[in-house]
């Protein structure tokens, strides 16, 4: 699925953010303390066997018992609770509120993402795309339209559920600049597999900018001249009736938003790379491509057609 | 008789043991060759390419499992096919243009120029070119 795009399966030892990276060293360290534990078993179990006699014994006397089998993992598992709850005290730390927020809500079968003021209001649009500032903790309102679903960004975060009715708090954060694959990872139906999205991590000058820019964008003048062809097709499609475009008369909410959808990475969430044959491919068949998603083949439309309302999609940025 | 009997039957079991065995070997059919595996690193490279540029969000490629769009005409036997678009001769070098920017090629072709550089269109037609139909 994401093979084209940030490789699968998801790196997930690769950790980008301290929410990920904690986990993955707890990670390597219990590997690590398996190794050693199984390794002295095989070590006795030989000894016991083959050994010569006089260590046979010892093995099997009362002091090796209290020594092996009581006092050292009572020790070492002891002292790796409190390590490990030590390392991961940050993944369960209150979130204060004065924390930047996006709401992301699950739906079948793509992630609807919005961007919130310190009051709580919806400042910009968007969907399948998170764009972060590096090195700032961000916290996400996980939230569902419909079934369970499960965010997982495994470069950023462990996962967390979306649940209907209920909002989760997940904090992440990204300490390098990237673009990092995420997924659900809770079956929801149908197309499940095929259900992504993209975090895209950049320094937060930039981000800044980049978020002053989509700001005015979303807010500014109609998009594109009343008689493009692309647009006058987009409209006389009924696509506005599920797809929102800022600044045009389309504004459904049943699909993604598609104010900026010719700067993002990817179609379809998360599943194809974003380019002019792939729109047109979409649009005219998103029923072969991802089968069970709720947005229709049109394939009454020509192909020529379908290149005009791509062009003029990839003119919304 | 019993002792001379058993050092003739030796060596001759010996004898016939390769033979039996290459029976025995013979009778398994090979499983069936449907997992192409390319040799020609220009065709790996063409296949990566495929998937990166989302080739078959449109059409439907061999040794692709998805997607396999429907948009735009199969790909599959593509060799066979003659002429591209209907105008284009049928060759490694005319489809890697095409791919490219394939309005500029065939005036009025709906699909649209890929995102590819010029090497990577000739792998993407090395590849398509490699899948031989049955």
């Amino acid at each position: 699925m994401f093979e084209a795009l940030w490789g699968w399966p998801p790196p997930v030892l690769d950790p980008a953010g301290p929410y990920a990276s904690s986990v993955t060293t707890l990670t390597w360290v219990l590997v690590a303390m398996a190794v050693v534990v199984t390794a002295i078993v095989v070590v006795a179990l030989w000894v016991a066997v083959k050994g010569p006699p006089h260590l046979k014994s010892k093995l099997g006397g009362e002091r090796t018992i209290w020594i092996g089998g009581i006092a050292f993992p009572g020790v070492v598992l002891t002292a790796l609770l409190v390590w490990g709850l030590t390392l991961t005290a940050s993944l369960s730390h209150d979130i204060t509120g004065s924390e930047m927020r996006i709401r992301v809500t699950g739906e079948m079968w793509w992630f609807r993402v919005e961007y919130l003021d310190a009051a709580g209001n919806v400042i910009l649009e968007d969907a399948n795309e998170i764009h972060l500032p590096v090195g700032r903790p961000v916290v996400l309102e996980l939230r569902s339209a419909d079934v369970i679903h499960s965010f997982w960004v495994p470069h950023l975060s462990g996962k967390k559920d979306m649940i209907p009715g209920r909002t989760n708090l997940l904090r992440i954060q990204a300490d390098r600049a990237g673009e990092f694959g995420g997924i659900c990872a809770e079956y929801c139906g149908g197309p499940h597999a095929l259900m992504g999205f993209a975090a895209i991590a950049r320094p937060p000058a930039e981000w800044s900018q980049w978020m002053r820019s989509q700001r005015l964008a979303a807010a500014g003048p109609a998009r594109g001249l009343a008689d493009d062809p692309g647009r006058q097709l987009f409209m006389a499609s009924g696509c506005g009736a599920c797809h929102r475009v800022a600044g045009t008369l389309a504004n459904g909410e049943a699909g993604p938003d598609l104010t900026r959808i010719g700067s993002r990475l990817t179609l379809g969430a998360g599943i194809l790379p974003n380019n002019r044959g792939t729109l047109m491919g979409w649009i005219g068949g998103a029923q072969s491509i991802k089968p069970g998603n709720r947005m229709p083949g049109y394939s009454m439309l020509s192909p020529a057609e379908l290149e005009q309302i791509a062009v003029w999609l990839e003119q919304q940025k | 008789m019993k002792g001379d009997s058993s050092l003739t039957t030796g060596p001759a079991l010996r004898a016939i043991l390769p033979a039996l065995l290459l029976l025995v070997l013979g009778a398994c059919k090979q499983p069936p060759d449907e997992v192409v595996t390319t040799q020609s690193s220009a065709e790996e490279r063409g296949r990566v390419a495929i998937k990166q540029v989302g080739c078959g969000a449109c059409h439907e490629i061999r040794g692709i499992d998805w997607p396999r769009g429907r948009a735009g005409p199969s790909l599959i036997g593509f060799d066979d096919k003659t002429p591209i678009a209907g105008e284009l001769a049928n060759t490694p070098a005319a489809l890697a243009a095409f791919i490219r920017n394939a309005p500029a090629v065939v005036p009025g072709s709906t699909m649209p120029p890929m995102p590819v550089t010029e090497r990577e269109a000739r792998d993407i037609a090395a590849y398509l070119y490699s899948r031989q139909d049955d």
